[in-house]
């Protein structure tokens, strides 16, 4: 167990390392030079000489690569070209309204799309089993900021339950957060619940024709403990394996999510590093969220010891 | 029966063919409902510049008129009508759409199929394929973007490379199947070369599911270039685009809610038809599937 866990912490290093220097060539693949694109239309040679001696443009390609990842290696993520804090400050600043956001993203999402999904496969074929995987379509098709603005309109704008944008810390109350969160939570949730409904039900249609379903309802068992206990049970591998590949689709929607919803966030951090051409900050961002995917796909695999007892790690 | 023996008497292949496919759409409405649906929005996508008032036209007397008899879907805060620049988003939609879904199916299936068969290229894409996974696709596509310049090919690329490791998986693990089937080992033993072998056949045997997937990133790549021009790194913003209009829309949700609401509403049918034409394909190309939901 200690040996597989050792393994598979060593085997993520050359996956985010392929995402560093992906990162990295990123900025080289511009068309023109990169010092430029960054600086902007308006900026002048000495601010363009700046910056490329800033993000050490100016050696040779390969020198630059071994400093990046040298300096990756020590946990520096290097300095924002505007503001000139280091990056990893600025996303100490903006990280909790995002970690709230996805966790009442994630918990909304499985309280509602485990139970509907059972229940459609349960009931397969019949209309709540219809309506459940129409609602589904329905959740993965509606771009995200096509929900938001509905929710917007009708809960903020017209019946005034929920303020329209911005986030109240954690620090000022519970309450008053996830009440400044609840909007776009569910408007992340529409997708991640979509994708987790859908797989639930395919995944307990399958074990719900297994025998040993079919003994527990001879034998008597009402029919929510063998759902649960026998049947959900066993469903669990492919279920939670899309738990942690939705994540990089939630880490996606919260990029939009926060720019719906004002919300000062890594997401928000992230579109607008982008839009100002802020790059270090911009690659420091794509490596923590890859490799949160990575970590999040990681424990994944290691829940699937507590499912699956046949499954030795 | 009667059908058979009347296709069978059908004048030539091509007819006898349109007569099988008229039957495969009567069988399954939703995929022929789906169809319908995506010819008209083409129709109209090629129809809407001679049909319609010119989508940048600023008429600053009518601005932010709602719904009404002179202009049916409202007008913008430039007095511009939102139905000609819906109906003109179609275009960029769709476009985008079925660009990236060419794209990412040849990249996707090439990739796939060289993957399944060469060892060394198979262990080293398979990273590539990962370490691009690990990175959620809207990002990549906004921070490619940002590089780029606003454009509709850069548009279409920046969508494409997200997407396509997804195909390129998929088309390996039907490849890996595939190799093990004994009419491979016939043909190699009878002296068919790589290419060949490849194309004649292992690709025919993994259209299907590559048709299914196609679709969804046919929905998926919708839905992201209109975020991206949302974000404001997709189209140009003079572009009448879905998610540039949404973007517009935002700021004036409370006073003029149907801004934001007809592109929004066209998008979303528009991509929720596909994924529906999508499943409707899973269903019947894979019958282990169907037969399971009967």
């Amino acid at each position: 167990m200690t040996g597989y866990l050792v393994r598979r912490l060593l085997a993520t290093i050359p996956v985010l390392g392929l995402v560093a220097v992906f990162v990295f060539l990123l900025l080289q693949m511009t068309p023109g030079d990169p010092a430029v694109v960054i600086a902007g239309d308006y900026a002048t040679t000495q601010q363009v000489e700046a910056i490329r001696q800033q993000l050490g443009l100016d050696r040779p390609m390969l020198e630059q690569l071994v400093s990046w990842l040298g300096r990756l290696a020590q946990g520096d993520l290097g300095h924002s070209i505007f503001s000139r804090l280091p990056v990893t400050s600025l996303i100490a600043q903006r990280i909790e309204p995002t970690l709230v956001l996805t966790l009442f993203t994630v918990v909304l999402s499985i309280a509602f799309a485990l139970p509907l999904g059972v229940l459609a496969a349960y009931r397969a074929g019949s209309w709540v089993d219809r309506a459940v995987m129409g609602f589904a379509v329905l959740g993965f098709s509606t771009p995200v900021f096509v929900v938001g603005f509905l929710l917007v309109y009708v809960f903020a704008l017209g019946l005034e339950w929920f303020p329209t944008q911005g986030y109240v810390p954690l620090a000022e109350g519970l309450f008053g957060c996830l009440r400044s969160l609840t909007l776009p939570a569910i408007t992340l949730a529409l997708l991640y619940a979509a994708l987790l409904a859908r797989v639930t039900r395919a995944s307990m249609l399958e074990v719900l024709a297994e025998d040993y379903v079919r003994t527990a309802h001879a034998k008597g068992l009402a029919p929510q403990p063998v759902l649960v206990g026998h049947a959900l049970k066993n469903a669990a591998v492919p279920i939670v394996t899309v738990i942690g590949v939705g994540i990089a689709a939630l880490l996606g929607g919260v990029v939009v999510t926060e720019t719906v919803f004002n919300i000062p966030g890594l997401g928000r951090l992230t579109a607008d590093a982008i839009m100002r051409r802020d790059y270090p900050v911009v690659q420091g961002l794509i490596l923590l969220f890859a490799s949160v995917y990575v970590l999040v796909n990681l424990l994944v695999d290691l829940s699937y010891m507590l499912f699956d007892p046949r499954i030795r790690l | 029966m009667m059908d058979h023996s009347a296709a069978a008497m059908a004048p030539s292949p091509v007819w006898r063919r349109m007569a099988t496919g008229l039957q495969f759409l009567r069988r399954h409405p939703v995929i022929l409902f789906g169809l319908v649906v995506l010819l008209a929005s083409v129709a109209v996508a090629l129809a809407a510049p001679y049909l319609l008032p010119d989508p940048k036209a600023i008429n600053p007397i009518y601005r932010l008129r709602p719904p009404g008899e002179a202009f049916w879907f409202g007008t913008d805060h430039l007095g511009r009508s939102i139905l000609s620049r819906s109906l003109h988003g179609t275009r960029i939609s769709l476009a985008v759409g079925i660009m990236v879904a060419v794209a990412v199916t040849l990249a996707g299936v090439t990739i796939g199929l060289l993957s399944g068969f060469l060892r060394r290229f198979d262990s080293l894409m398979m990273r590539v394929m990962d370490g691009i996974m690990a990175i959620p696709g809207v990002l990549l596509a906004i921070a490619l973007m940002s590089l780029f310049g606003s454009s509709l090919q850069n548009v279409v690329i920046a969508i494409s490379i997200p997407e396509i490791p997804r195909m390129a998986r998929l088309v390996r693990s039907a490849v890996l199947s595939i190799r093990e089937q004994p009419y491979i080992d016939a043909a190699i033993t009878n002296g068919t070369r790589l290419p060949r072998l490849l194309f004649c056949h292992v690709l025919p045997n993994t259209m299907a599911p590559v048709l299914v997937q196609a679709t969804y990133v046919f929905a998926s790549a919708m839905i992201l270039e209109a975020v991206l021009s949302f974000l404001g790194a997709g189209t140009p913003p003079e572009v009448a685009s879905w998610g540039n209009m949404m973007a517009e829309g935002r700021q004036y949700l409370q006073r003029a809610p149907w801004m934001a609401a007809f592109p929004g509403v066209m998008l979303a049918f528009l991509v929720l038809t596909v994924n529906v034409v999508g499943d409707a394909m899973r269903d019947v190309l894979d019958p282990r599937l169907a037969g399971k939901l009967k």
